[in-house]
């Protein structure tokens, strides 16, 4: 009984193991490859529209209700103490630091991850890939790594139009709706926001998030049972690893970043 | 055709991020105000800076000329060493000015309020500036105020001077 337990946590464990090491090596072979500009950078601007460009609207959309509702609140709470003029550092920081890279990567992981997986997975299931491999095209190389430096680009100018179209919201509520006085709103935003520390560390943790959401979308797509179920399996095990990866790495490099200011 | 529309939203998408990048850059952060101004360092020790931090501005009748560089302890004087950085076209600041640390409204940040003296000579960079009062600490301010309430109940006792009520109201 207990033995057999043991055996399995071994087995599993070393299951865990090889799936890791897969998925780096995964990554290795997509991404270590000659670059070929003439058939490659077609495929990736394709995969710019397909990663980037629809998403555009989910993000404007949630960046300036999440920039509404920031405004709104940060000023009720904030007028008890009479500094409703410090709103603008609140939005701007929120959203710079914080709000900007993690909402836009788990928008994105349920927007176009999940898109990517299925993608892959049911190229998989028809054998697409596999007959790709037969005419002597490397499926690595032409379908995943396009898709792989499209999230790569994407996902910091995501989060970049996320963070300012929110500023601009949390400006609309604060300024022409509940009238702060614009001039004191810009001038606390411009004194505390720092843009090295502010928002280069952000576009950091956006590329970072973007890696590690469109590594895992490919890895789980490419990797997944060939049927029906697996490739529903496999979108939303992205989602879920996806955005909780995101929130754990978020942790760790806000603890690096803003940890010892 | 249709890939021309795909180029075409394509770099709309990058221009927006791009645009996006420069709206943070200039307007959020305000970038293009402080770009590295060419400035000269002064030093002033202060007995306490409580709430002073790096970065904090550096102000002369409330207009921002410069900003703290450096905070440390100077281990020979115990006390604090505060580098400031004053732009290069405030060059005029008599050596016996007195730099103070003040507070932005009641509970606001801590920054340096430069007073100008009547000398003639100028501060360079590398001086001092030699008179400096220190941060208002509301522990002492509260000390002080219930000292001079307790020798006024009590009637005939004069108020002592301010500087050593701090000292006298810790005796308690």
């Amino acid at each position: 009984m207990i033995v057999d337990s043991i055996r399995r946590l071994g087995a599993n464990t070393l299951a865990k193991l090889q799936s890791i090491g897969a998925a780096g090596i995964f990554l290795w072979q997509a991404l270590v490859a000659v670059p070929q500009p003439r058939t490659s950078f077609p495929l990736l601007i394709k995969q710019l529209y397909a990663v980037g460009v629809l998403s555009f609207a989910i993000i404007i959309v949630s960046g300036l209700f999440i920039g509404l509702v920031l405004g709104l609140q940060g000023y009720n709470i904030l007028i008890t103490y009479g500094s409703e003029q410090a709103l603008g550092t609140l939005v701007s920081l929120t959203l710079v630091r914080e709000l900007g890279p993690v909402v836009t990567a788990l928008l994105f992981a349920g927007r176009a991850g999940s898109a990517l997986t299925a993608e892959i997975g049911l190229m998989k299931a028809t054998e697409q890939l596999a007959s790709m491999e037969m005419i002597g095209v490397d499926p690595l190389r032409r379908i995943i790594a396009p898709r792989f430096w499209a999230g790569f680009i994407s996902m910091p100018l995501l989060a970049l139009i996320f963070s300012a179209v929110g500023i601009i919201g949390g400006m609309l509520v604060g300024v022409d709706w509940l009238g702060i006085y614009s001039g004191s709103f810009w001038a606390n935003m411009q004194n505390s926001v720092e843009f090295v520390d502010d928002v280069v560390n952000g576009m950091i943790k956006s590329v970072v998030f973007g890696v590690a959401v469109t590594w895992i979308a490919l890895f789980q797509g490419y990797d997944c049972e060939p049927t029906a179920e697996g490739i529903s399996i496999a979108t939303t095990r992205t989602v879920v690893y996806g955005s909780l990866s995101v929130l754990a790495l978020d942790f760790i490099l806000t603890a690096v970043m803003f940890g010892d200011l | 055709m249709r890939t021309r529309t795909l180029e075409l939203s394509v770099g709309l998408f990058l221009v927006a991020g791009i645009a996006a990048l420069f709206f943070l850059a200039i307007k959020v952060s305000g970038l293009s105000s402080e770009v590295n101004q060419p400035s000269y360092k002064v030093y002033a020790h202060f007995q306490n800076i409580a709430g002073l931090v790096p970065r904090s501005k550096v102000t002369m009748s409330g207009v921002t000329i410069g900003r703290v560089a450096a905070i440390e302890l100077d281990k020979k004087r115990l006390n604090a060493k505060v580098t400031l950085e004053i732009y290069n076209d405030v060059n005029e600041i008599s050596t016996d000015s007195v730099a103070s640390i003040l507070t932005a409204g009641l509970l606001g940040e801590k920054y340096i309020g430069i007073v100008p003296g009547a000398d003639d000579t100028f501060v360079k960079n590398g001086d001092e500036i030699e008179q400096t009062q220190s941060s208002l600490v509301l522990e002492d301010l509260i000390g002080k105020f219930l000292f001079n309430k307790a020798t006024e109940d009590k009637g005939s006792t004069p108020a002592p001077a301010p500087t050593s009520t701090p000292a006298k109201a810790e005796e308690f």
